[in-house]
């Protein structure tokens, strides 16, 4: 077991808007250790992409902002860090990828311009050094021709080949986390597995840190070593892959994972969880999956359950009174 | 890794050597016969300019009282005006003025706005409350009555008519950029730069700027135009250009009276006014279907 690199203690964040403050990461904890592939997953609406926003300080300004916890960064709570500070992590300590490659590129500069500008923020190299390096990286992402294609502008790539680059940006400093925000939602299915194979085999060359946000399940058995399963800006369950998904402990995460669609079972309809995430902040009191559990007692509406040991292994929590 | 590869193999075989937005930007634009021809006459009025004492023997305050208001013939092309002097060597002297005037002032609006429109549109707040009730209050008055005043209070010259029709048209761009501005910060490109750990300055001028500059480039061609216009319209009404100066509106002006019996005095100022303006206009048109994304399908 590695040494922690990323360790977040009860964050909150807020979103100030007309109808007040909505909380919409409401106490969550996480640790990443280095080297590691962790899986934030969960419904739309239910804090992941805010937590990892809040990890870089990349809130919508002056509406979000983390009003509590900690996030401690190898020695550093990077939660209270000052700007400058945060622009020297950003890309170089931590870095980001997002969903849509298709707008992440700056249309009007070049592949190699956009490698090139990020080293050099960063590292005092010369521009010629900088071309190099980001051929360098987009063979090291898989990108044939790479010599002609650093001198391409973003229009002429195909969406799998921006992700491609925009994957080469972010790991162009060597950062040791990169946070992947559904990096292949918008993708084909087919690419979706070459970039999956890609990001796994920098994080075992390079050593860097995955927190993979998703709520394809399917993408986490595949990447991820650990998983933390939210629901409504609060963590549910969390533990080793194997161990979640063979022994879900939690209503929520043994309904997502019901949820699979399976090619041996002949099912005419799909199971799916009834209801919706609550509107953040509307479920004051007791567990907010209550509404839509099937297992929910007098106690779940009324008290919130700690997150607390539960399995078979160490580490394997979860956040239900059926198993506290 | 060597399967992948050979698999993005045929999605890239056709991709020719690289080619930047602007290259493409102008083979379409080429396509466009009409701002083709705006091109041309731009192109045209601009040679005329670089030109102008090579192209004719006469000096354009040189008066000849013995030769007034002449027709056109072969020693005076476009004829004589009222003080005798040569129509041909003014306005080839005149399209200095215009082009001037008309390229300059909109240069004058085009930093203004955009400093003023970046500023409202990515700072937001009492900033872009300042900055954008501003430009409505200048928005309010009809164009050339503002220029009128801001010539009045400055004093009736050429420099200053160039002053006051750069100022009126700077909400024009400014509010533009300010679009522009508020739609591009909201673009994950913007957020992934913040997310590599890039500077404000850097984001605004770098990523944000430029690619702003498609419909400002657009609006600027086309913004020459009434440049031209509103600073002939100042030169008629006498606050622009000061005699002896070859102005194509001082010129109409001068000339108005003598429009029954010696038209040519006032035809060849107002068509070479028509023309510069037609032809910044094609070319602002052509420009637009290339560069406006509203215009793209």
């Amino acid at each position: 077991m590695g040494q922690t690199l990323l360790e977040i203690a009860n964050l909150q964040t807020h979103f100030k808007t007309d109808r007040g403050v909505i909380p919409a990461v409401d106490g969550v904890d996480l640790t990443i250790r280095k080297g590691e592939i962790v899986g934030i997953v969960g419904e739309s609406g239910c804090g992941k992409s805010v937590t990892s926003l809040s990890i870089m300080q990349l809130l919508p300004k002056p509406v979000g902002s983390i009003a509590g916890g900690s996030i401690r960064f190898k020695d550093e709570d990077i939660a209270k860090a000052g700007e400058s500070r945060m622009r020297r992590i950003r890309g170089e300590e931590i870095s980001m990828i997002f969903q849509e490659p298709m707008t992440s590129l700056n249309p009007l500069l070049t592949i190699g311009d956009q490698i090139a500008e990020t080293l050099r923020i960063h590292r005092k190299i010369s521009k010629k050094d900088a071309k190099a390096h980001a051929v360098a990286m987009l063979k090291k992402v898989g990108i044939p021709r790479a010599e002609q294609i650093v001198n391409e502008y973003p229009h002429r790539l195909s969406g799998g080949m921006r992700q491609r680059v925009m994957i080469a940006i972010a790991l162009c400093c060597e950062p040791e986390l990169l946070i992947a925000d559904e990096p292949t939602t918008a993708l084909d299915v087919t690419i979706q597995a070459q970039i999956l194979d890609l990001m796994k085999k920098l994080n075992e060359e390079t050593g860097t840190a995955i927190l993979m946000i998703t709520h394809d399940l399917g993408v986490v058995a595949e990447m991820c070593q650990r998983v933390v399963v939210m629901y409504a800006g609060k963590v549910v369950e969390e533990g080793t892959v194997e161990e979640v998904f063979r022994n879900p402990q939690h209503p929520y995460t043994k309904g997502l994972i019901r949820s699979i669609p399976r090619m041996e079972d002949d099912v005419r309809r799909l199971y799916s969880i009834k209801g919706s995430v609550p509107l953040p902040g509307t479920i004051k009191q007791g567990c907010r999956f209550a509404p839509r559990c099937e297992f929910a007692m007098d106690r779940c509406a009324a008290e919130l359950p700690e997150l607390v040991q539960s399995g078979e292994e160490a580490g394997h929590r979860s956040r239900c009174w059926l198993n506290g | 890794m060597s399967q992948t590869v050979t698999n993005l193999q045929p999605q890239q075989a056709g991709a020719a050597a690289s080619t930047s937005p602007w290259l493409e930007g102008w083979r379409s634009f080429r396509k466009n016969k009409m701002a083709l021809v705006g091109l041309g006459i731009i192109v045209f009025f601009v040679l005329v300019a670089i030109a102008a004492p090579l192209l004719t023997s006469y000096d354009y305050k040189a008066q000849d009282l013995m030769n007034r208001l002449q027709k056109p013939s072969g020693d005076h092309w476009f004829g004589t005006d009222d003080l005798g002097r040569d129509i041909y060597t003014r306005i080839v002297y005149g399209t200095r003025i215009s082009l001037w005037v008309g390229i300059s002032s909109v240069i004058g609006s085009i930093v203004a706005g955009t400093l003023l429109g970046i500023a409202a549109g990515y700072y937001g707040k009492w900033l872009d409350m300042l900055i954008s009730r501003t430009f409505d209050i200048l928005l309010a008055f009809p164009g050339i009555l503002l220029a009128i005043a801001i010539v009045a209070a400055l004093g009736p010259s050429l420099q200053n008519a160039l002053v006051a029709v750069a100022i009126v048209n700077v909400p024009v761009f400014g509010r533009l950029v300010r679009a522009r501005v508020l739609s591009i910060k909201n673009e994950e490109y913007i957020t992934a730069a913040k997310a590599l750990g890039m500077k404000t300055p850097r984001i605004l001028l770098h990523h944000i700027l430029p690619n702003c500059m498609g419909p400002v480039i657009v609006q600027g061609t086309l913004g020459v135009a009434t440049a031209i216009i509103e600073a002939a319209a100042l030169g008629f009404l006498g606050m622009g250009a000061q005699p002896p100066d070859p102005e194509w509106g001082k010129m109409l002006s001068d000339s108005r009276q003598f429009i029954a019996n010696a038209p040519w005095t006032v035809i060849f100022p107002g068509l070479s006014i028509m023309l510069t303006v037609l032809g910044f206009n094609l070319m602002g048109d052509g420009l637009r279907d290339v560069l406006d994304p509203r215009m793209k399908s």
